[in-house]
């Protein structure tokens, strides 16, 4: 199917200078833009026009532009990562736009993802969190049999699953208490699936938890947003067996 | 301890824990007040009522579910606080529909209104039995015992006034979309869940759901069309 062309595009996007600054929207215009441009690619475009223009380009980020490394943000006409499903803004087209439309682009808001330019956020409260637990210590020694510890499929299946978490921020951006709970989740899950992980599965919940709740993240309220915004569509499931854990390392106390 | 009431996941046991307790309580409430639909003489009701008033669990109870009410308000406007200060700059548009139930978003608008139905409601009943007293209250004897005469306090208000029998359709609406949610949140936020449960804890959610809004409607229903 051949692309067409979009003829002209309204961007309204947020501007601000430096995280002290007070930012605003401003709104430019585009043209021609084929439905087959991904949406950074359109951002790419408008910004070569701003440069031309003599305007400060609209700073984003961006990295494999493939979807894997959890890079890219943008919330997207009142959407993390816009109105496409279970993808990140870098695999987002412009075929889900329309002619003539407004697009409204912010960064990701919330109080632990400060703004330091235009669209792009300081998204290190997750390595901070991370840093709180999400590892497996390990004490070094010889390399162990593969198959000495067995794990059944459906284990396997449901650690790989929580692991596949980039790390992006889209849930905190789709929660309306800017809550981490799906991040944090899926970290305490890839590892608490598998043996090697299980052993400190109570102590990385309550650590986490309680990182996530100093930097300033809300609660989880059960919206299911994060769910069906999140790209790699980790399952709220995972927020159950975080509570579960949580929960049993604080009544163990 | 103290801390972990205060921490995100503690807030949230405390909500789900005293929403649980209010959902029990909630269907133990409509089963006896169902009573009203089944005899029109208001003897079976009275007796129910009088075996509640009497009932040593029963009065342990009370201070227990007056407890639960209170802990899980003021609970849900701390953890609607909390969670609204996460976000100090707030987005230009947002299209929350697109992923999310209008409920799960609204729980504390819901509850608000609930509260307000709550005190209208102990204002039409519980105060005048309680404390007041009511001329219709009149004691009475059924089946060789004292009692008051709750069923003419309580069927009197739904016969006189089709403002109030629709004021209570309006509360068990309400009451059900809070539980439309609440229900299986509740479950997950004790880690009751995976991603089996998950749908049938929904379904159930919205059986009991409907249960709670159609029964109670039924009451107020009843007596706009049989008087
Ligand atoms: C009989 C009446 C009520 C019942 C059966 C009930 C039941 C529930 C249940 C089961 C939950 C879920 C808890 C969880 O997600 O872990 C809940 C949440 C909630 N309730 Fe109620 N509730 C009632 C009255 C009220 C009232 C009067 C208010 C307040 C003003 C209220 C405010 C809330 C709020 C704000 C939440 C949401 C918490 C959240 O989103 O995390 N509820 N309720
Ligand atoms: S859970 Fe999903 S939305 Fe949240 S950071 Fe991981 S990949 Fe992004
Ligand atoms: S740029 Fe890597 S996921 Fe989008």
């Amino acid at each position: 199917m051949a692309d067409k062309i979009l003829k002209k595009l309204n961007i309204e996007v947020w501007r601000q200078n430096n995280a002290k600054s007070k930012g605003k929207f401003e709104t430019y215009t585009i043209e021609n833009i084929s439905t087959g441009t991904s949406f950074l690619e359109m951002l790419d475009i408008l910004n070569n026009d701003l440069i031309e223009k003599g305007i400060d380009p609209i700073a984003f980020d961006h990295d494999c532009r493939e979807g894997i490394c959890g890079t890219c943000s943008l919330y997207i006409n009142g959407r993390p990562h816009g109105p496409d499903s279970a993808v990140t803004t870098c695999q987002l087209h412009m075929r889900k736009f329309k002619e003539g439309e407004t697009i409204t682009i912010e960064p990701w808001r919330a109080k632990a993802f400060p703004v330091i330019k235009d669209l792009v956020v300081n998204r290190s409260a997750f390595e901070q969190i991370l840093q709180a637990g999400g590892f497996v210590s390990v004490n070094t020694g010889g390399v162990p049999d593969g198959n000495a510890i067995l794990i059944s499929h459906e284990d396997a299946e449901e650690a790989m699953d929580a692991a596949s978490c980039i790390g992006c921020g889209a849930c905190v951006a789709a929660c309306k208490n800017s809550s981490a709970m799906l991040f944090v989740s899926a970290k305490v899950s890839h590892l608490a699936k598998l043996p090697q992980g299980r052993v400190e599965a109570k102590r990385r919940a309550r650590n986490m938890v309680a990182k996530m709740d100093e930097l300033g993240f809300g609660g989880c309220t059960n919206t299911q947003a994060c769910e069906a915004e999140c790209p790699k569509s980790i399952s709220i499931s995972n927020i159950a067996r975080l509570n579960r854990e949580y929960l049993a390392a604080r009544f163990s106390e | 301890m103290s801390k972990f009431l205060y921490a995100s996941i503690g807030r949230k046991f405390l909500m789900s824990v005293t929403g649980i307790f209010l959902l029990l309580f909630i269907l133990v409430h409509l089963t006896l007040n169902l009573l009203l639909v089944f005899d029109d003489s208001g003897a079976l009701y009275n007796q129910g009522a009088h075996f509640m008033v009497t009932n040593p669990a029963i009065k342990v109870m009370e201070p227990i579910l007056a407890l639960g009410f209170l802990i899980h308000i003021l609970w849900s406007l701390f953890i609607t606080w909390q969670n609204w200060r996460a976000r100090p700059v707030r987005y230009k548009k947002q299209d929350l529909a697109a992923a999310s139930s209008w409920a799960s978003r609204n729980m504390l608008i819901l509850g608000s209104l609930i509260l307000v139905f709550l005190v209208i409601h102990l204002a039409n009943f519980f105060w005048k039995i309680k404390v007041s007293g009511s001329p219709l209250l009149e004691e009475e004897i059924v089946a060789g015992s004292n009692m008051h005469n709750t069923y003419a306090l309580v069927s009197t208000l739904f016969k006189e006034s089709l403002p109030f029998c629709l004021l209570y359709i309006l509360g068990a609406c309400l009451l059900g979309l809070h539980i439309t949610h609440g229900f299986w949140s509740a479950f997950q936020t004790i880690g009751f869940n995976n991603k089996n449960w998950l749908k049938r804890l929904k379904r159930v959610a919205w059986v009991y759901a409907i249960v709670v809004a159609a029964g109670f409607s039924v009451i107020p229903l009843y007596f706009i069309f049989k008087f």
